[in-house]
């Protein structure tokens, strides 16, 4: 397959910079597999998703500006985290609506939508010899319709799972909660640490019961409060990124 | 309205779950609700069409309230009903107690009305010498408690049988140490048959009130709101502006999603019309506004007001479910409550909507479509706006928005942090100042970032 007219800039969100470097590479190996020319724009920071949902959208507006600037020359801006895609594209809405802010607001894509609706991945060639089990981010399910959440009454899709079927060898587990909520939500974790923290130990308790090996997600973010939880209690199971999984060879 | 001092939500929270065991029996009680709905709701193929017209007929009635309110008031007075207006919760207790005065009640039976709680009616009367008896199991049992409801639809949801048991001895004589729920309802079922048999007037709240015809309509699962309404020849009906449907044939919508959004069931078990006094017998009807017509002329907010209370929502709420009802300090909590809420009083349910990871199973669930999620997103930049939010809070972040906004910045702050992480004693970084780092391990900080990685191998 081949996109290399296809100019696509990574998004790597200011936390996995910091912290999940390897998830930064895995997605940028990934998109690179499949045929796309990467450019990872060095003047970029955040999507201002922290301030904004803490209520200071007002504050975060220098920070639109410096996205939309740092992006607006791409044909697609991939970033492997479905809660920044979602917060450009649907709440960028509070700036001005040049051509530029609704170009990017339009081409910015979560990389699990952007390999099943942009590039129609079929193969991968990847390879997880793994029991995995998917904890499905609110803002990929809900927020970006990734899959259908259990609220709604339509025919069930998944396009997290549509790429792990892909993988050889991995076997998904059933969980008995797939779409209860984590309990990260930004500032939600600090704010409300008490419930975020039970929450968090029940989402895993779930995959642990399961029987899973690794807890899979598309949001690094919810990764990082359930791998927070796994190391202090020390449970037998691991996070991964999508990505780190998809990029794996076969 | 009420006391300025603020709802603490987080620790409230905190509170409820240091007892984890019955943090998970609650979860798992409301999460039962839930998944009633969702196999009754999987058993009606256009459900989803269903919430759309729900959502539509909502908003009609919304952007048209004033004369959908005047045509169902016309229409209520030609069948021979008393109609009162209530400017606020005050003047609807006034309303009351002077109807109940003027036929010298000495005994009210009351079903189904959170409205009345909203109001605080109970404590209104009984200092008038009033007795209110309230005839839903799960109210009375709260009543007998002296407690407030905890969940809409479910009031005593929070209570465990073994309780039940121990407050009906207590208080109904029942046996010692029971915990079958047959006996504990049939216990209840006796003693609230006296209380049915010697009142002097029934008071029920209202689902719908339909324009077309003046009548309004009462969905119950255990009949007392009737059984009340037909013993006595006085009954008053108290309903929001907001209940209010155009059409009788709208019904086909609304009790199709009600009863199965709250408990899976195809429809409650009585689905009761009240259109016109019995003979000899007055009917009265309270319409009351209590900030909601306020709350219409936000737009960003009015559609909350499209709610029908079936509490899908709570049921659906990761934190309502191990938090408990109570930590919203408001008759109507979860999601709902915590967008109605800042809307009648911002500083003290300023910290409601960030009591929410905004997940947005609340606006998948509910059956008008109500966009509780975005509608909490844009509450919290309200108490920013209207500088309610906290200062420790605030000042962190406009630093962090300030560095966010500059390359240049953000990458100086973040060497220094990942420096700061790396070297600094573990002591300082995890102490009990740090909420992160009370029950989770901060991240590993790794040798060099993605973007130290990027330029040295790409560039
Ligand atoms: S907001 Fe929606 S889901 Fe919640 S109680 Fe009201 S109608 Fe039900």
């Amino acid at each position: 397959m081949s996109h290399q007219s296809i100019r696509v800039a990574l998004f790597v969100p200011c936390y996995v910079d910091q912290f999940y470097p390897q998830v930064g590479k895995a997605a940028l190996q990934l998109l690179e597999k499949c045929g796309c020319t990467v450019d990872y724009p060095d003047e970029q920071t955040c999507c201002g998703q922290p301030l904004a949902n803490s209520g200071m959208e007002q504050a975060a507006k220098p920070i639109y500006h410096h996205f939309v600037e740092t992006f607006g020359s791409y044909d697609y801006i991939v970033v492997p985290s479905a809660s920044c895609a979602y917060h450009v594209s649907h709440h960028y809405d509070v700036i001005e609506q040049t051509e530029v802010v609704k170009k990017v607001r339009e081409s910015i894509y979560d990389i699990t939508a952007f390999l099943t609706d942009v590039l129609h991945i079929e193969s991968l060639g990847a390879r997880f010899p793994h029991k995995v089990g998917i904890h499905q981010s609110c803002h990929g399910l809900r927020g970006l319709q990734l899959a259908r959440s259990t609220e709604q009454m339509i025919d069930p899709y998944s396009k997290w799972e549509h790429l792990l079927h892909m993988v050889s060898d991995l076997e998904l587990v059933q969980l008995e909660r797939p779409d209860e909520c984590c309990g990260f939500g930004g500032t939600f974790a600090v704010a409300e640490e008490a419930v975020s923290a039970k929450m968090g130990k029940d989402r895993v308790r779930d995959h642990l019961n399961s029987g899973a090996e690794f807890i899979t997600s598309g949001d690094m973010s919810c990764l990082m409060h359930m791998e927070g939880l796994i190391r202090r209690n020390k449970w037998p199971i691991q996070v991964k990124h999508l990505v780190e999984i998809l990029n794996t060879d076969g | 309205m009420g006391s300025q001092k603020s709802i603490n939500h987080a620790a409230a929270a905190d509170k409820f779950i240091a007892n984890e065991s019955r943090t998970d029996w609650h979860n798992a009680s409301v999460s039962y609700l839930r998944k009633k709905r969702d196999v009754g709701a999987a058993l009606v193929p256009e459900w989803e069409t269903l919430r759309s017209l729900a959502s539509g007929i909502k908003n009609n009635v919304l952007g048209n309230l004033d004369q959908y309110l005047e045509q169902f008031e016309k229409n209520a007075q030609a069948n021979g009903v008393q109609v009162h207006w209530a400017v606020d919760a005050e003047s609807h207790n006034r309303i009351v107690t002077s109807i109940l005065e003027r036929h010298k009640v000495k005994l009210l039976v009351k079903s189904k009305s959170m409205l009345t709680e909203e109001c605080h009616l109970n404590p209104h009367l009984e200092a008038r010498g009033i007795e209110v008896v309230d005839t839903d199991l799960g109210e009375r049992i709260i009543q007998m408690r002296d407690e407030g409801p905890s969940h809409i639809v479910a009031p005593a949801i929070h209570i465990k049988k073994e309780e039940v048991g121990e407050l009906f001895h207590d208080q109904l004589q029942s046996e010692a140490g029971a915990t079958d729920p047959q006996y504990l309802t049939e216990v209840a079922r006796q003693h609230l048959r006296e209380k049915f048999l010697n009142c002097d007037a029934a008071l029920t709240g209202v689902n719908f009130a339909v324009a077309e015809t003046g009548g309004v309509v009462v969905c119950t699962n255990e009949g007392n709101a009737d059984m009340g309404a037909h013993m006595v020849p006085l009954q008053i009906h108290c309903m929001g502006i907001e209940k209010i449907i155009p059409r009788q044939q709208d019904l086909g919508v609304f009790l199709r999603l009600l009863a199965r959004s709250a408990t899976g069931q195809p429809i409650t078990i009585y689905s009761s019309h009240h259109q016109k006094p019995k003979e000899g017998g007055e009917m009265h009807i309270v319409i009351v506004d209590n900030g909601r017509s306020k709350h219409l002329g936000r737009d960003t907010f009015r559609n909350a007001l499209k709610c029908i209370r079936c509490g899908a929502c709570m049921n659906s709420c990761p934190v309502y479910r191990r938090s408990g009802g109570y930590s919203y300090g408001y008759t109507v909590p979860g999601p709902i409550g915590s967008i109605l809420t800042p809307g009648f009083n911002l500083e003290k349910y300023k910290e409601l909507p960030f009591a929410s990871t905004l997940c947005g199973a609340c606006s998948a669930v509910c059956p008008t479509k109500i966009n509780i999620d975005e509608q909490l997103y844009k509450w919290r930049q309200k108490v920013y706006e209207e500088d309610y939010l906290d200062k420790t809070k605030e000042t962190g972040l406009s630093v962090a928005g300030n560095v966010l906004s500059s390359a240049k910045k953000y990458k100086r702050a973040s060497a220094l942090m990942r420096w700061a992480l790396k070297w600094m004693p573990r002591f300082m970084t995890h102490n009990r100042f740090n909420a992160w780092a009370k029950k989770r391990e901060l991240p590993e900080v790794p040798g060099e970032s993605f973007r130290d990685w990027y330029r040295k191998n790409r560039k």
